[in-house]
């Protein structure tokens, strides 16, 4: 617990309220990312969790609050500054490119690591195919690691549903970013294919030194995996700690299997 | 037998015409899912910039390109900032009226800064009939035609390498696929918004150039983009050579048609043929020949 607290802040958010219309989806959050950490958010449908991990990546700006990423502190994200500045993610209901190849798609992930310019790029010749070369294998470093060599050259809409999600997972590594947000990697996935997600998620955090956000529903997974859990319900901060404190909180337990109300 | 192979090659290579325009089309589409009602427009637009800055400035005919592709470039970038940045997220048919407002707009700049009147574009592209194909085959084909159809071919080429193997062209495609993904990736949408309507700017202008020598620089040219709608409807909204084939398939089909059924009908039929086969595929593959499967799900 020392060695932990003495760990970087990477990622900081501090009283987050974002509101669609009359709608509160976060109501003042509170919580921070340290570097190398597997930092989970979860919580029941409509928690504000997926809302969450928008905000962080840039696609949701919140009325009230700030984001301190690597030491900057922000009003809020633009999706852009987001992924120059090494924060990549996978979705809930997978956004891969559908009609591009495996290798393609991984490739987009590396499209911030390509600096070439139009000129080259439109007469693919000199430092625009040397790019395209180093970039090649880098990506086909990831496919490596995922395990998807078969699957190189099949156009992704075609895969099967557990493998999609590694191929999203594989865009997102191909940017190196320094923080991964997963939200809801496993879901959908049979006890075999999470197993194989739950590997990579590990290795990617040690072998990699990657910091991680995820979401998840499965609690097996969550306390396994998770250095400090947060717990949102209803927008709102319900508990966020170690694992078995947040196991054994008994605010935690009544959200989940919910207590009648009292009248 | 010869006449035969005449007739389906001048409609090949009319066809070729019609898939030059059909071209800029699927282009914004693919990566931005706008039908852009102005793309025959700017097919004029850039025709009568050509020839304004040939006759009132005295450049050079390849400066005269250069200039034309930089405006052409210009008026993309024009187009980001004014329009498209403002209606991102905005309903397919708001942008689809947007464009025919640009359409309106493209129209009167050309006709301020250039004026109205018919204008000749003489790039020295060759003139006449082929010579060779009329000695060795008997064949009547048009030197012109034979160069546009040379230029498409090389265009396409072009434009398949660049969206297949680079760095642009994939992200082009991604934003086509999936917006936020390719949002979360880094890849700008207003700076792929730019390059695409650029190229399907330059496009317009190879269009422009071709129907320009055939017929003169006049507003009838921004019409030609009707011509191509049937040739979208037969090749798919969404791909590149569906628009190539699908101009051939409308060239020939529409000038077998009037050679062997006009006379039972008593002719003309060249001018509403192309329509009548995109209706019909309207309803049978409503997705076109090459273009991607229509799934709904419910």
């Amino acid at each position: 617990m020392t060695q932990q607290s003495a760990a970087e802040t990477i990622l900081a958010v501090e009283n987050i309220s974002l509101s669609f219309g009359i709608m509160k989806v976060l109501d003042s959050i509170s919580f921070d990312i340290r570097r190398g950490e597997i930092r989970s958010i979860i919580g029941p449908n409509g928690a504000g969790k997926s809302s969450m991990l928008n905000v962080i990546n840039g696609f949701y700006h919140p009325q009230e609050g700030s984001i301190t990423f690597k030491g900057e502190t922000r009003k809020q994200m633009a999706p852009h500054v987001a992924a120059s500045h090494g924060i990549a993610r996978t979705f809930q209901n997978i956004a891969l490119f559908k009609g591009m190849s495996t290798l393609d798609n991984i490739m987009t992930g590396r499209n911030l690591k390509m600096k070439t310019n139009l000129f080259w790029q439109a007469l693919h010749i000199g430092p625009a195919r040397l790019e395209e070369l180093e970039n090649r294998e880098a990506a086909e470093k990831i496919i490596d690691f995922l395990d998807i060599q078969a699957i190189r050259k099949k156009p992704v809409g075609k895969l099967p549903y557990g493998l999609q999600k590694r191929v999203e997972l594989g865009r997102a590594l191909a940017a190196e970013p320094e923080l991964l947000l997963l939200d809801e990697p496993m879901a959908g996935m049979n006890s075999e294919e999470k197993e194989d997600m739950s590997r990579f998620i590990i290795d990617v955090n040690s072998e990699f030194g990657t910091t991680i956000a995820l979401i998840e529903h499965d609690m097996g997974v969550v306390m396994d995996l998770s250095d400090r859990v947060l717990v949102l319900d209803y927008g709102k901060q319900l508990a966020d700690g170690l694992p078995d404190e947040v196991r054994n909180n008994q605010v935690v337990i009544d959200a989940y299997l919910g207590v009648p109300h009292e009248h | 037998m010869t006449f035969f192979i005449e007739v389906v090659l001048s409609g090949l290579m009319a066809g070729v015409m019609y898939s030059l325009v059909a071209l800029g089309f699927v282009l914004i589409f693919k990566a931005s899912g706008i039908f852009n009602f102005a793309q025959g427009v700017m097919a004029l637009f850039a025709a009568l910039t050509l020839v304004g800055l040939m006759e009132n400035f005295g450049f050079p005919i390849w400066l005269a390109i250069i200039g034309t592709i930089a405006v052409m470039i210009a008026l993309a970038w024009l187009i980001e900032r004014v329009m498209l940045r403002h209606l991102v997220n905005q309903e397919p048919i708001i942008l689809f009226m947007a464009t025919i407002g640009l359409a309106y707009v493209l129209e009167g700049m050309g006709d301020i800064m250039w004026g109205s009147d018919v204008k000749v574009l003489d790039l020295g592209i060759p003139q006449g009939a082929s010579d060779w194909m009329l000695d060795n085959f008997d064949i009547y084909i048009e030197k012109l035609e034979i160069f546009a159809a040379g230029t498409a071919a090389i265009m396409v080429a072009f434009l398949a390498v660049f969206f297949q193997k680079t760095r642009i062209g994939r992200a082009l495609r991604a934003v086509a696929d999936d917006h936020q993904a390719a949002l979360s990736v880094g890849i700008s949408l207003h700076t792929i918004w730019v390059i695409v309507w650029s190229v399907a700017g330059i496009v317009a202008l190879v269009a422009g150039i071709m129907w320009g020598s055939k017929s003169g620089v006049q507003f009838s040219l921004s019409l030609i983009a009707l011509k191509a709608l049937p040739v979208l409807i037969l090749g798919g909204f969404t791909s590149v050579p569906g628009a190539i084939i699908g101009g051939m398939i409308i060239g020939v089909g529409e000038k077998v048609a009037e050679v062997y059924l006009g006379p039972f009908v008593g002719g003309a039929i060249e001018n509403w043929f192309a329509y009548m086969l995109a209706l019909a595929f309207l309803l049978f593959r409503p997705q076109g020949l090459f273009g991607e499967k229509i799934i709904e799900r419910v």
